[in-house]
């Protein structure tokens, strides 16, 4: 039990058919340390997780647990064991309440009745000891993804388990909740927990781990001390090269007016109100200009509404000159392109090969099909082929890859290729760099940047501050499905932009259609609560 | 040994190995049942459900089963066909049997009380299936009205709507419970034979029903795999939301799918019923088989038109091979037991694959490998089929 190391991963190595996707990795997670694991999209993060969970087995290397070699041969041996993992897509019954939740699979009966004031009793000190709020009769459908989370964490607690993973934790949450995490994390720490925490994001590593160890392409690149490794030097292990980390871009130089919303009102799915309430902005050949917002404030709505996915509830939409209010998504595609937010449900075919997703906007057209309404394969073929070439999109098998085996960044890259390959007028990028690793992100950014500076109009939808703060030349605000805030990222600052965010500035609609900066203006967020009840 | 790794990895194959473990399997137990009940006569009757048109003393009367097989395997076909179709696009078709029924219902009433030709009729009966499948499909396309559910209700509508429209007095024998034998009410209305009938041994019921069904096979593979159309109808059966996303008309798609297949299931209907083959029977108050096994066959073809075709031929002749068993020995449920039992363990197809497929993951010392992904997936669309 001296052993310093609460778990241990020794020359770890598994393949795949055509991949190493561990070479002799090592990964030792001290006792009541914080632990990051940083690598690009395919580094072999998750498989090493998946090893250490039991859902693969290795082919060389051990696991030793307390310095005592362990066989994890499924999940089970891993809890018992005493991990717990928080996945990224949480693992919850969503018509429970928290309580049933927690306690789902380890329930305490006495002669077949559930002991749930027993649970509870365990659930609110542990709550307590650790600082994690959560209303336990509250449904999950019901709570914020901030609250769900600390649900999932309390569930490894309720398991008396001493190796939590956190699984890229923050990929959910608001700036806000993203704190309220990194404490929590530091609380488990204090209380003797060891924690290992999967992160392309350097920040997240620089305020809470103690150590990092760097994963790239499948081999293990070191672990270093966090407090006496610069982002930057972390960045290049990561990526083998350096990563500019500020975006580079010249003054943008708005043209004409391409994209042009007036008043535009969408329904909300979930709720009776509407989502977008009265929005009206403007976007210029040669611009980008970036929606920001805590999520859920409306910017999904109001994508589907700009690109025909919805129908409006009322406004108008002028693309190039046209009204296309009531157009269709096949004729709005005519000038715009459109990256969207969920690559998996609306971005791609899965179970399609990757060249039949190349031309997924475009398969109708002549280059692709025959007049006879037959396929041209070998004009598909070639087609992919060189978009993969062009934007360096990775593949096992090239075209004839099904998009399902590709790793996450290079899905997001074969649909950017084909979005900005197709002809458009406005694209509309929604966090297109959700979920990329630090090199792949750049990518995006130099790719948005090109497109502007070939004079098309960008509209970005992100909730990445840094992104906010450095991509654009214009921001819009939304809060509460409205657009609250116009700012100029060059004259504001991340502390006033989230401000704005959460709804306590305000500069845009106080008087109609006005957006100068100076009408700035403090609105108590109390009185603004209050309106809304 | 190499060779061999790579040729179990082959999906073709792969879908013929497991379609083929299935059959020997369904076989095997049904062996076993048939020695439970009298041991003496088991390995004759297994045979005989094997062999059928072979145990025919004559090679005229060989012939002569054969062509019967083969005039109840287009109609078998065309269901399965129809059900393979909806699959591609992501839907269960268990409503082909309704679409099959409807088929019968216009195709007999054309032919017997409007005196219609066979080529009219058969065209009827494939807009009466398509009617009843974008039934299905509007409800499934703008309600969100789970298929399967929608499709089984209808099977049921449908059944008793035939039984009414068919008892109509120009078209039911007042004798029998049938319908008007074709060749006496309307001869015009049989489908042609054109000199097929002459191979086997004047079997009046072998008529270009056959090679047309074939035909449709492969002018369904063609559509799938190679046209725009296709493309657009798989992408919307793998992911609707992609689709729509893309600027297909998902909705329309899905109407259009379960049409396409109600007209493959009322065809397949009128290649039984406009042959002659049989009458229908106004008093029956079953769903008829026919859609059913279509299901079996489309998985034991390994979910491809082409497949279909050697699949339907088969459970069709085990079917016809079941009745031929000797009844002095086994009651006569015992037919209809053993071709039920090979055509259940042929739902198995899909499970069989992705055990291969374990196997072949634990001998590259692999885990899970690359071919997994489309199999899991597969086996993960049956469970949801069979919700």
């Amino acid at each position: 039990m001296d052993a310093p190391y609460a778990i241990e991963m020794v020359n770890i190595t598994k393949r795949f058919p055509g991949i190493i996707a561990n070479d002799n990795i090592t990964l030792q997670l001290k006792r009541g340390e914080i632990h990051a694991l940083l690598g690009e999209n395919g580094a072999g993060k998750s498989t090493l997780m998946s090893v250490l969970f039991g859902l693969y087995q290795a082919e060389e290397g051990v696991i030793k647990k307390d310095g005592k070699e362990v066989k994890i041969n499924n999940p089970n041996d891993a809890n018992d064991l005493g991990i717990g993992m928080v996945h990224q897509h949480f693992k919850l019954v969503q018509c429970f309440t928290v309580l049933q939740n927690i306690i789902l699979g380890v329930e305490t009966t006495k002669g077949g009745v559930l002991q749930m004031e027993e649970a509870r009793k365990k659930v609110m000190s542990l709550s307590e000891k650790y600082g994690l709020q959560v209303d336990p009769d509250a449904k999950i459908e019901d709570i914020t993804v901030g609250m769900q989370q600390r649900t999932e964490i309390l569930k490894m607690l309720y398991r008396d388990n001493e190796i939590l993973i956190f699984d890229e934790p923050t990929a959910v949450l608001t700036p806000q909740e993203i704190d309220e995490l990194m404490e929590i994390m530091k609380n488990l720490r204090a209380e003797g927990k060891s924690i290992l925490f999967i992160t392309h994001k350097l920040n997240e590593i620089k305020a809470v781990a103690d150590r990092v160890t760097v994963l790239r392409r499948g081999k293990y690149i070191g672990t270093v001390d966090v407090a006496t490794t610069s982002k930057e030097e972390m960045s290049r292990m990561m990526v083998g090269r350096d990563v500019n980390m500020v975006v580079e871009k010249e003054p943008a130089h708005p043209g004409e007016t391409i994209l042009k919303v007036e008043n535009m009102t969408v329904a909300s799915k979930l709720h009776s109100n509407n989502a977008v309430k009265n929005v009206s902005f403007e976007v210029h050949e040669g611009e980008i200009v970036c929606i920001a917002g805590i999520d859920g404030n409306g910017q999904t709505e109001l994508v589907y509404g700009l690109t025909g996915m919805e129908p409006l509830v009322d406004g108008k939409i002028t693309l190039c000159g046209e009204d296309i209010t009531k157009a269709s998504i096949r004729q709005r595609s005519k000038y715009l392109s459109h990256i969207p937010e969920d690559r998996h449900k609306h971005g791609l075919v899965l179970d399609y090969p990757l060249e039949y997703n190349m031309v997924l906007q475009r398969y109708y057209q002549p280059e692709f099909t025959s007049k006879a309404g037959f396929l041209k394969r070998p004009a598909i073929r070639a087609y992919s082929e060189r978009l993969e070439k062009e934007h360096d999109v990775r593949s096992g098998q090239g075209p004839i890859t099904i998009a399902r085996a590709m790793s996450g960044g290079n899905q997001q890259k074969a649909i950017i290729a084909r979005e900005i390959d197709k002809d458009h007028k406005l694209l509309v990028a929604v966090q297109p760099t959700r979920g990329l690793d630090v090199g792949a992100i750049e990518g995006v950014h130099r790719n948005l940047i090109k497109e502007r500076d070939n004079g098309r109009a960008v509209l970005l939808i992100s909730l990445e501050l840094e992104e906010v703060m450095n991509v654009p030349d214009r921001i819009l605000v939304m809060y509460e499905g409205e657009i609250v805030g116009e700012l100029d990222p060059k004259k504001t600052t991340v502390e006033e932009l989230g401000l704005y965010m959460a709804g306590a500035k305000r500069n845009v609609g106080i008087d109609a259609n006005t957006s100068e900066i100076e009408k700035t203006e403090v609105i108590d967020t109390a009185a603004e609560g209050k309106e809304e009840a | 040994m190499k060779q061999k790794q790579s040729l179990i990895k082959n999906p073709s194959f792969q879908a013929i190995l497991t379609s083929l473990i299935c059959i020997v399997l369904g076989l095997f137990i049904g062996f076993i049942v048939l020695l439970l009940i009298n041991p003496a006569g088991a390995g004759e009757a297994i045979s005989t459900i094997l062999l059928n048109f072979l145990t025919r003393a004559s090679a005229a009367a060989q012939m002569k089963a054969l062509g019967n097989t083969l005039a109840k395997t287009a109609p078998l076909l065309m269901c399965a066909l129809s059900i393979c179709f909806c699959y591609k696009v992501g839907l269960f078709n268990i409503g082909a049997p309704g679409q099959y029924e409807a088929g019968a219902c216009i195709g007999l009433y054309a032919a017997l009380a409007w005196h219609c030709n066979w080529f009219v009729c058969l065209l009827l009966a494939a807009i009466a299936g398509a009617v009843v499948g974008s039934i299905s499909g509007a409800l499934k396309a703008y309600r969100n009205v789970n298929e399967v559910i929608s499709g089984i209700m209808l099977n049921w509508i449908m059944l008793y709507l035939t039984n009414m429209v068919l008892t109509s007095k120009s078209v039911k024998d007042p004798t029998s419970p049938y319908t008007i034998k074709l060749s006496s009410g309307n001869p015009k209305a049989l489908i042609p034979s054109a000199g097929l009938n002459n191979l086997f041994a004047n079997n009046k019921t072998v008529t270009i029903a056959i090679p047309l069904a074939i035909l449709f096979a492969i002018l369904i593979w063609v559509i799938l795999s190679k046209t725009k159309f296709g493309y657009e109808l798989r992408a919307t059966g793998f992911n609707k939301e992609a689709a729509k996303y893309a600027g297909m008309k998902e909705k329309q798609n899905i109407i259009v799918t379960l049409a396409i297949g109600g007209a493959l299931a009322g065809i397949g209907a009128a290649f039984l019923f406009l042959t002659g083959y049989q009458e229908w029977s106004t008093t029956q108050t079953s769903v008829p088989g026919m859609g059913f096994n279509g299901i079996a066959a489309t998985f034991l073809g390994g979910l491809h038109p082409i497949g279909t075709i050697f699949a339907s031929f088969f459970i069709q002749s085990i079917t016809d091979g079941g009745a031929l068993i000797n009844k002095s020995v086994y009651p006569s449920q015992i037919s209809d037991l053993i071709s039920s039992l090979i055509i259940y363990l042929c739902g198995f197809v899909l499970f069989f694959k992705f055990a291969i497929n374990n196997w072949i993951g634990k001998k590259d010392k692999g885990g899970p490998n690359v071919n997994d992904v489309p199999v899991t997936d597969d086996a993960a669309k049956t469970e949801g089929g069979d919700k």
